[in-house]
């Protein structure tokens, strides 16, 4: 019987901890990823958005795990063709997946820590509202490993990666109003930030701060496309890997 | 004892080229080294990686120790491991840090794969690094690296990728010397460009050429296969009467190569003493072997009938 936690382990220790270990400035660098944007919101609005782009950053360091998750699995199936080595061995491609999305989650929480900390004192609302905020975190997070586990299997190069990764930030960090409340994006532009499934999540997460107020109809669409993304997503990601080559 | 049987394999990418067309062969997996060895492109790293699982035929099957490579992939993963053609030790770790995470991959806990990284490495000579990171690693030793770190696993059979090229010689000569205490618990389906290596590693040699498995056999089987087990090397073919049995061929280099039997190479060898010409002589090497198999020699002058090299 193979033991999968310790090859979930493995993925946590090369991706994460040993990364961290053997370079510390790692540890400053994924603190502060993602409060640049948190700290100009902030100063710009003089403080009253703060509970909004707390709350943004959440979701974006979620979706930043996708885009490093996808750049860290590139890297290494490309320049060290570690990929090619695990699937000669006993790891399947899904533990290979959860073990390097674990990973993810490890090298963000230096960050994640100070977030939840902020949210605590910023975020005024009840339990279920934090519970809100929790399970949006986890269905971006699920949707966004799972585009990055998909994009890296299909990349050959390096540069190819970096493309993704441009395409990936401009679509699911540039594009939608995670920081600011979508009312602040002007028409038509507003129907443009729909396309990306962040802006959903983001109008969910400005509700529970009681900044920004949307009607439940628009709040159940909301909760509809995260999970139906993020469901579509990982089967597609499960189904069209490239783990072996045909 | 195991065997690993390849049937009519052929492998046909997208672009419509085929890099492996019918390869069948039989070798026993036990233990030893199986050397493949062709030219660049010759369809050997595509050959490897369908019998590691990293890539699928388009036709035919293969087994190892009775496990299908196809049809049986995950049962397989447990008994096999994988060093790549370019594969690296990941450049932030040290060698601890990466066997011990392979370990991991390959299902060991921790304890026993943090353990079993030291003794590999200790094993390889790597004690002295055992925590630099790779990156400040040499390139042999990032080599002996990999090398230990299949080692460490609990796979019997092992697939390297052109494991030691780019190495000074040596690196190459020290991870021969790995290779040689390693076959004897194991089997490695090793593939190189450098005959020399097969030729002193390996138990079988398999010649590939534009996807076609031309030869295999031991190196003395091989040579049994070539009409004319004997080579003379001399400057110019003015210093030669018409030999017996022998054809003359340009050889590799600028010399010219008097391929014969063995009873005709002592008698021309004692013309060429008596005649103070200089020469050497020699059983055909793998060089000979793999060049005129490959790429047949541009014939010179042909003293018997059939002429068949």
């Amino acid at each position: 019987m193979v033991n999968k936690f310790s090859q979930m382990l493995a993925s946590i220790l090369v991706n994460a901890i040993y990364a961290m270990v053997n370079y510390p400035i790692v540890l400053i660098s994924t603190l502060l990823a993602p409060f640049s944007l948190l700290i100009v919101i902030t100063f710009v609005t003089h403080g009253s958005l703060l509970p909004v782009a707390i709350g943004g950053a959440l979701i974006m360091t979620m979706i930043g795990s996708g885009t490093s998750l996808q750049q860290d699995l590139s890297h290494l199936k490309n320049d060290f063709k570690l990929q090619d080595m695990i699937v000669s061995s006993p790891t399947t491609s899904k533990v290979y997946l959860i073990g390097m999305s674990i990973s993810e989650i490890v090298y963000s929480l230096p960050a994640i820590i100070v977030l939840v900390i902020l949210a605590a004192f910023y975020i005024q609302t009840t339990a279920i509202g934090y519970a809100e905020i929790f399970a949006v975190m986890v269905i971006i997070f699920i949707f966004s490993v799972s585009l990055g586990f998909l994009l890296s299997t299909i990349t050959s190069d390096v540069i190819q990666s970096w493309a993704f990764s441009g395409i990936i930030a401009t679509i699911l960090s540039a594009l939608p109003p995670v920081y600011y409340p979508i009312t602040y994006v002007p028409f038509p532009f507003r129907y443009i930030v729909y396309l990306s499934p962040a802006t959903y999540a983001a109008e969910i997460v400005q509700n529970v701060t009681g900044l920004v107020t949307f009607s439940s109809t628009t709040l159940l669409i909301d909760w509809i496309v995260i999970i139906a993304v993020a469901i579509i997503m990982t089967y597609i990601a499960v189904k069209k890997s490239k783990w072996t080559e045909d | 004892m195991g065997e690993l049987i390849v049937k009519k394999v052929s492998k046909r990418y997208s672009g419509g080229k085929f890099a492996l067309k019918n390869v069948s062969f039989k070798v026993p997996s036990g233990g030893g080294i199986f050397a493949l060895i062709g030219r660049n492109g010759a369809g050997k790293t595509t050959l490897v990686r369908i019998l590691a699982t990293q890539l699928k035929a388009t036709s035919g099957s293969a087994k190892i120790n009775g496990i299908d490579v196809s049809k049986n992939p995950e049962l397989l993963r447990e008994s096999i491991a994988s060093v790549p053609q370019e594969a690296r030790a990941v450049g932030w770790l040290t060698p601890k840090q990466f066997i011990t995470s392979y370990l991991l991959w390959r299902g060991f806990d921790y304890g026993d794969a943090n353990k079993k990284a030291i003794a590999a490495l200790n094993n390889v000579g790597l004690s002295k690094y055992v925590n630099v990171q790779n990156q400040k690693l040499s390139g042999g030793l990032k080599r002996k690296v990999l090398v230990a770190m299949v080692m460490a696993s609990d796979a019997k059979v092992l697939f390297l990728d052109e494991p030691t090229t780019g190495l000074d010689p040596i690196s190459r000569t020290e991870l021969w010397e790995t290779l040689r205490r390693l076959k004897k618990d194991h089997f490695i389906f090793l593939t190189t460009h450098y005959l020399e290596e097969a030729e002193r590693l390996a138990d079988l040699i398999g010649v590939l050429d534009d996807g076609k498995l031309r030869a295999i056999g031991t190196l003395d089987e091989l040579r049994k296969k070539a009409k004319y087990p004997y080579s003379i090397k001399i400057l110019s073919k003015d210093h030669v009467e018409k030999p017996k049995n022998s054809i003359i061929v340009k050889g590799i280099d600028e010399h010219y190569q008097i391929l014969t039997t063995e009873n005709n190479a002592h008698a021309i060898s004692n013309s060429l003493i008596k005649k103070g010409v200089k020469f050497s002589m020699s059983p055909l090497s793998l060089d000979d072997i793999f060049y005129y198999i490959v790429r047949k020699p541009i014939e010179v002058e042909n003293y018997e009938e059939d002429g068949e090299w």
